[in-house]
């Protein structure tokens, strides 16, 4: 068995749900003839025929908003943003159409929304986006963030499976890297929607996160390992919504000290909401303040070095863990 | 058609017409009364669109429609009680409470529930033509909007899809004139909206939309049109809103002649004369029909001033549909109840928007 990219996960998660359940079917923009921007989707278009595979205008809202029309009759298909950023342009149809549809209405809506996802690749302010926050926020709709190749195949298959709108982030930093090569099982598996993962074990401090920076803080933990003999540990969070809550308490009940790390910038974002969570549930577990290290309150910048200052890295995790460590 | 089927299609159209503008008129009341809170839009002078466009379609087929378009719901089988449930914001209204007017729907019955956010229905309206088109049904889609959601970028896209991909669609546009206070002149800059169609590729057409004989003829021609395989159609029904936007607005912005000038177009007038020249309607089966609606319209209300409130401590609930699996809808046995979509999950019950559909009624 050969070892796949996590891109080549994505892409087998899809034509295997396809190939399983003839309710799956893929549109986007140039998603069938040129097998999608990143070619997610290569080779799909001779497989399933242009129905299952449509190429669509570029009508981001049409392309999302029919895709609730298709749900609603009981299919379930993947929307895919051809960049992640252009998500704003069908904001409406997930906020008010989608995610508020079976509470309003009883209908349930299996739909998954899904693209490239951060920064890292020089996209500069449009092609870069976080937009994980947006939606975390608004009830109805879950929202999805692999780190690895496993999950990254295992998520979006229970979020293809899952009877509600999900919005799979994933990471185009992460498509083709080649130290993300995993082989995976050969039969056939997800991984849970809701259920975070400790990626390293550690006694002296929380690191909650997900996403690219998973790899980041799990660089982080090895350096401040060697350098301090702190033992970090790492929370890889998975799924924002449903929110592994459990996993998270569990951790930080250990560590009694927690540092948060997203890509996203800081205010408002996801980490705001865990740090309110850990102050109001686990106040007498904390041994220091709740620490975030998040990109600043800007728009995501195109030059090389504005675009390295901006981004989270090792460098500035492990400075502030070493200020919460000091506690 | 033999000449008697004519007669009590022509009949049963009044009925519905006549059954949209009572329950208007009750919900007017009960707003003013203070029972019914909110936002309350009503569509006198659209009956003849709602209703006439509603009759062109059959079993299987769906309409996505919008805020003044209670006759096509009507048409389709919703119950009055569902409705009167809705407006008064009841613990068995279609939505639970949730949501209000009629922002109501149940795909076994092909009514997609639409949202404030007027345009955005036109999207998902080609997804379920998409899902018509790829099980290779004859069904279609009807969906509407009015002059001002045409101005919405959700139109176009939903419009250019739609003949792209040469789905079932019906587009109507209710053109009454204004949207909220603003003019069509301040809305568009073309003579009839019909001519959109052009620049997608379908084919367009303006009517009367207050002659509810006309409108069955020129939707039915788009509804042919759709179902036959050949694409999206677009009808722009020309009608007045004869009222305020909703029920708060006394409409002062609109010149009264012109609002006189419409009045007297009143589209039940019409087609009274009409049937009267006919011979088809005597004052005594009017008056039959008269007493048919007011029970209807009292019972539905009665039914819902019975019905309880939805209840506070379920405030935080249905966010998330259960796990389990989903039929597509229209298969034969989509409405087994070991499917999550087959009945309302939330209470477990049949989905509560319809007394029964209607058969189909289609052409003169
Ligand atoms: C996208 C959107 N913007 C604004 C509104 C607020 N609003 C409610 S009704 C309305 C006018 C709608 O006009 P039109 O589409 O002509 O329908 P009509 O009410 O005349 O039937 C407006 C602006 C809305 N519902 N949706
Ligand atoms: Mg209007």
């Amino acid at each position: 068995m050969t070892a796949v990219t996590y891109l080549e996960a994505i892409s087998q998660a899809i034509r295997e749900e396809m190939r399983r359940d003839e309710s799956v079917f893929l549109l986007g923009e140039d998603v069938g003839t040129y097998g999608g921007a990143f070619k997610v989707s290569a080779g799909f278009l001779e497989e399933f025929g242009p129905e299952r595979v449509i190429d669509t205008p570029m009508s981001e809202t049409a392309i999302i908003g029919s895709a609730v029309g298709a749900a609603l009759m009981g299919m379930r298909p993947i929307a895919e943003m051809q960049y992640i950023d252009f998500i704003t342009c069908g904001f409406d149809q997930i906020v008010n159409m989608a995610c508020k549809m079976y509470w309003r209405s009883g209908i349930p809506l299996p739909l998954v929304i899904r693209g490239p996802t951060g920064g890292g690749t020089h996209g500069g302010p449009f092609h870069s986006a976080s937009p994980e926050a947006w939606f975390f926020h608004t009830p109805g709709i879950k929202v999805v963030m692999p780190a690895t190749t496993y999950d990254a195949k295992g998520l979006l298959k229970a979020a293809i499976r899952d009877n509600n709108p999900v919005l799979y982030l994933e990471h185009k930093l992460l498509y083709r890297l080649p130290e993300l090569r995993e082989e995976l099982p050969a039969e056939d598996y997800i991984v849970p929607l809701g259920k975070a993962i400790i990626r390293r074990y550690g006694r002296h401090m929380t690191i909650l996160t997900y996403g690219a920076m998973v790899h980041q803080c799990l660089r982080a933990a090895e350096q401040l390992a060697a350098e301090d003999g702190l033992a970090v540990e790492v929370v890889d969070l998975r799924s924002l919504t449903p929110l592994d809550r459990e996993t998270i308490k569990e951790s930080v009940k250990r560590t009694n000290k927690v540092l948060i790390v997203h890509e996203d910038t800081l205010t408002g974002g996801v980490g705001a909401e865990l740090a309110a969570l850990l102050a109001e549930e686990l106040f007498d577990y904390l041994d220091g303040p709740i620490m975030r290290v998040a990109a600043p309150d800007a728009p995501y910048p195109y030059a090389p070095s504005l675009e390295m200052a901006y981004l989270p890295g090792v460098e500035r995790i492990v400075a502030v863990a070493r200020q919460l460590a000091a506690y | 058609m033999s000449e008697a089927e004519r007669a009590n299609l022509l009949l049963q159209i009044y009925y519905y017409m006549r059954l949209t503008r009572a329950m208007e008129d009750r919900t007017r009341t009960l707003f003013l009364q203070g029972r019914i809170v909110g936002g309350v839009y009503t569509a006198q002078g659209h009956e003849a669109t709602t209703v006439g466009a509603a009759m062109t379609l059959r079993d299987g087929d769906c309409i996505v429609p919008q805020h003044r378009d209670l006759g096509m719901h009507l048409v389709r089988g919703v119950s009055p009680r569902a409705v009167m449930c809705q407006w008064l914001a009841r613990g068995n209204a279609p939505t639970l409470g949730r949501d209000g007017q009629l922002h109501i729907g149940d795909m076994h019955h092909g009514v997609v529930p639409m949202i404030s956010m007027l345009g955005e229905s036109l999207p998902v309206a080609c997804g379920v033509a998409l899902v018509m088109k790829m099980r290779r049904r004859s069904t279609i889609v009807l969906a509407t909007c009015g002059d001002g959601a045409t101005s919405t970028g959700a139109f176009h896209e939903a419009l250019n899809f739609a003949a792209v991909q040469r789905l079932p669609v019906v587009f109507v546009i209710e053109n009454n004139g204004y949207a909220y206070s603003t003019p069509t002149s301040k809305q568009f800059a073309i003579e009839q909206l019909s001519q959109r169609a052009l620049a997608y590729g379908m084919p367009g057409e303006s009517v009367d939309g207050n002659d509810v004989l006309a409108v069955m003829e020129v939707v039915g021609r788009a509804v042919d049109h759709a179902r036959s395989g050949q694409g999206p159609a677009l009808v722009e029904c020309r009608t007045f809103r004869v009222r305020g936007h909703s029920e708060a607005d006394k409409a002062d912005y609109v010149p009264s002649a012109l609002r006189e000038e419409w009045l007297a177009r009143d589209p039940i007038r019409r087609f009274e004369e009409y049937l009267t020249a006919q011979g088809l309607l005597t004052a005594e089966s009017r008056r039959e029909i008269e007493s048919r609606v007011r029970a209807v319209v009292d019972d539905a209300v009665a039914f819902a001033e019975a019905s309880p409130l939805p209840d506070p401590a379920t405030v935080g609930d249905y966010v998330f549909a259960p796990d389990g699996p989903i039929a597509i809808v229209g298969e034969p046995g989509a409405t087994d109840p070991r499917y999550v979509n087959a009945l309302d999950t939330r209470t477990g019950r049949p989905f509560c928007t319809m007394s029964q559909v209607e058969e189909a009624v289609t052409r003169l």
